[in-house]
């Protein structure tokens, strides 16, 4: 790059940065609008991370419980094992004994002694039980239909566990993860348009201000660009201020919610893990904000400069 | 210097306002170009700068074919040819100093040069001392000896200068005349336009007269009687 350009690109840096303090205060709403924008796709970020956090969190746990007649032998236990084993989606199958489960109601009701009374190594009415963890929890349809089986059923000294409930949980959050996505992605592919229509007219604004000075740089041999590029600098320093702005809004936010709310859950939200996935990709966060900024404040200036000043002739 | 071969202009609607005009001007010339509004003296002007392309016919301006230029040819073309305006197109928010300075950091001079130069061009217009006034504060004389000295400051061969002194009193006017004499006793060609009779009379200098987009004269030492 010869001596000439590169004075060229720095006074090209220089104007715009000028321009950019010149302009602040019409530039006031397409910098808020934009730090809008960016908040709401950090909000899409975070809130997805979230829910996908939720859900790995309960289907992790959810299980299918066989419960074993105290009849069953060993050697039928271990054939029941073997074709469950076979069987489609089944991930592990794990074996709780009699012994195991007593074990882990007295651990859980150490607090009820009047529950403890009732039973002893003696008399354990607990069944032994297969816990067998699916693959994909949403579909366990093939497990069902072995089970069910009547030689199987009549192992099965109750019916079987699976855990119902935390399915319709995990459908529900899925409907609505899914339903934030797609809200989101409109929602925010929206603000990017009016962000970018607005820093459109920002930039129409600045350059109808300015006319006299860009026909007088024109006449005066300024190239196309060492007119454009202040423009595009100071859009570019509308996204970087907008970016920082956003992250400061949130990052106050998340502080104050985690420390009123303290990892308790916010409806489906878990705001302690949402602050957390914050502060963790605060910088990977940070450097998307500011570039999707540029980006948006350099394609409308583009666009405004392309559309409103005639520099071809 | 200056070519112009049969050139001819015709915006859309109206007749052409410059029709097969040929013009020859020699390096270090001074012409004065002289003829009724609308006679088509801000079009050969507007044809100069490339402002404006010729509907027909060839124009060479220091050894450039403008048939031959690229839009990124345009820029360096301007930067080659000065020009001053009736009405200045001074940028009235910043200083005189900043205002000659413009036209050298479009064209990517360096700073330290910058400021070697303007004081220099600002002594030939007769306006040192004055760089860190704003236009406003200057009478128009003094503001379109501004202009000349943003159009000299990168030492053009050619200044075109279109009616300099058409909102000037007679005294300023003649300031701004001379001013435009010493730069062409330093080698540049000067193209003026004006409607001063006194001016072009009393400089004795080649008088080109336009009317109705034809040139209907051209004299060494010509005479304007006023249209």
């Amino acid at each position: 790059m010869s001596k000439r350009r590169l004075i060229a690109l720095e006074r090209i840096f220089k104007n715009g940065v000028i321009n950019f303090g010149r302009n602040i205060w019409i530039a006031i709403a397409a910098i808020a609008m934009m730090a809008i924008t960016l908040t709401i796709l950090l909000f899409a970020v975070v809130a997805n991370a979230t829910f996908s956090h939720t859900i790995n969190e309960i289907t992790s746990h959810i299980d299918v419980s066989v419960y074993l007649k105290d009849s069953v032998t060993e050697p039928q236990r271990d054939k029941l094992i073997g074709q469950l084993k076979a069987v489609e989606n089944v991930k592990s199958i794990e074996y709780i004994s009699k012994n195991e489960a007593l074990k882990t109601y007295v651990k859980q009701n150490t607090d009820n002694p009047d529950l403890l009374a009732a039973i002893s190594e003696t008399v354990n009415p607990l069944p032994a039980s297969l816990n067998i963890k699916p693959n994909e929890p949403n579909d366990l349809q093939s497990i069902k239909k072995f089970l069910d089986k009547p030689e199987i059923a009549a192992l099965q000294s109750d019916p079987t566990s699976y855990s119902g409930d935390r399915k319709a949980a995990i459908d529900k959050i899925t409907r609505a993860t899914k339903f934030f996505q797609e809200a989101g992605v409109i929602g925010i592919i929206v603000f990017i348009i009016i962000s970018m229509l607005i820093i459109f007219n920002t930039i129409r604004m600045a350059i109808f201000n300015r006319r006299d000075e860009l026909v007088i740089m024109r006449l005066l041999g300024a190239t196309p660009w060492y007119i454009r590029g202040p423009f595009i600098v100071e859009t570019v320093l509308y996204g970087v201020v907008a970016a920082l702005i956003s992250l400061g809004v949130c990052w106050t936010l998340f502080a104050v919610a985690s420390q009123t709310l303290e990892a308790s859950s916010f409806g489906l939200l878990d705001i302690g893990y949402s602050s957390q996935y914050f502060s963790d990709h605060l910088w990977q966060i940070l450097t998307i904000q500011i570039s999707i900024g540029i980006i948006i404040g350099a394609a409308s200036s583009a666009l405004a400069t392309r559309r409103y000043l005639k520099l071809n002739n | 210097m200056i070519l112009l071969d049969r050139v001819t202009k015709t915006y859309n609607r109206r007749g052409p306002a410059l029709e097969r005009i040929s013009l020859h001007v020699e390096p270090k010339e001074f012409v004065i170009i002289v003829g009724p509004s609308g006679a088509g003296k801000s079009t050969l002007f507007k044809l100069l700068t490339r402002e404006e392309k010729p509907s027909s016919g060839k124009i060479i301006v220091g050894g450039m074919d403008y048939e031959r230029l690229n839009d990124k040819d345009i820029p360096l073309l301007r930067r080659k040819i000065g020009v001053v305006f009736q009405d200045f197109k001074l940028l009235n928010n910043k200083t005189i100093h900043e205002n000659v300075a413009f036209a050298l950091e479009i064209a990517g001079i360096p700073t330290q040069e910058i400021k070697h130069t303007v004081p220099k061009v600002m002594d030939l217009v007769g306006l040192l001392g004055k760089e860190n006034h704003y236009p406003l504060e200057l009478s128009g004389g003094e503001r379109q000896r501004v202009a000349i000295a943003r159009a000299i400051v990168r030492q053009p061969k050619i200044l075109i200068a279109d009616e300099p002194t058409g909102n000037l009193d007679p005294k300023h006017a003649w300031d701004v005349i001379k001013v435009l004499e010493k730069i062409n006793r330093f080698g540049t060609t000067v193209l003026l336009t004006t409607h001063n009779q006194d001016i072009v009379n009393t400089l004795k200098r080649r008088v080109v007269t336009i009317k109705d987009g034809h040139i209907v004269s051209d004299r060494a030492v010509g005479h304007y009687k006023g249209v």
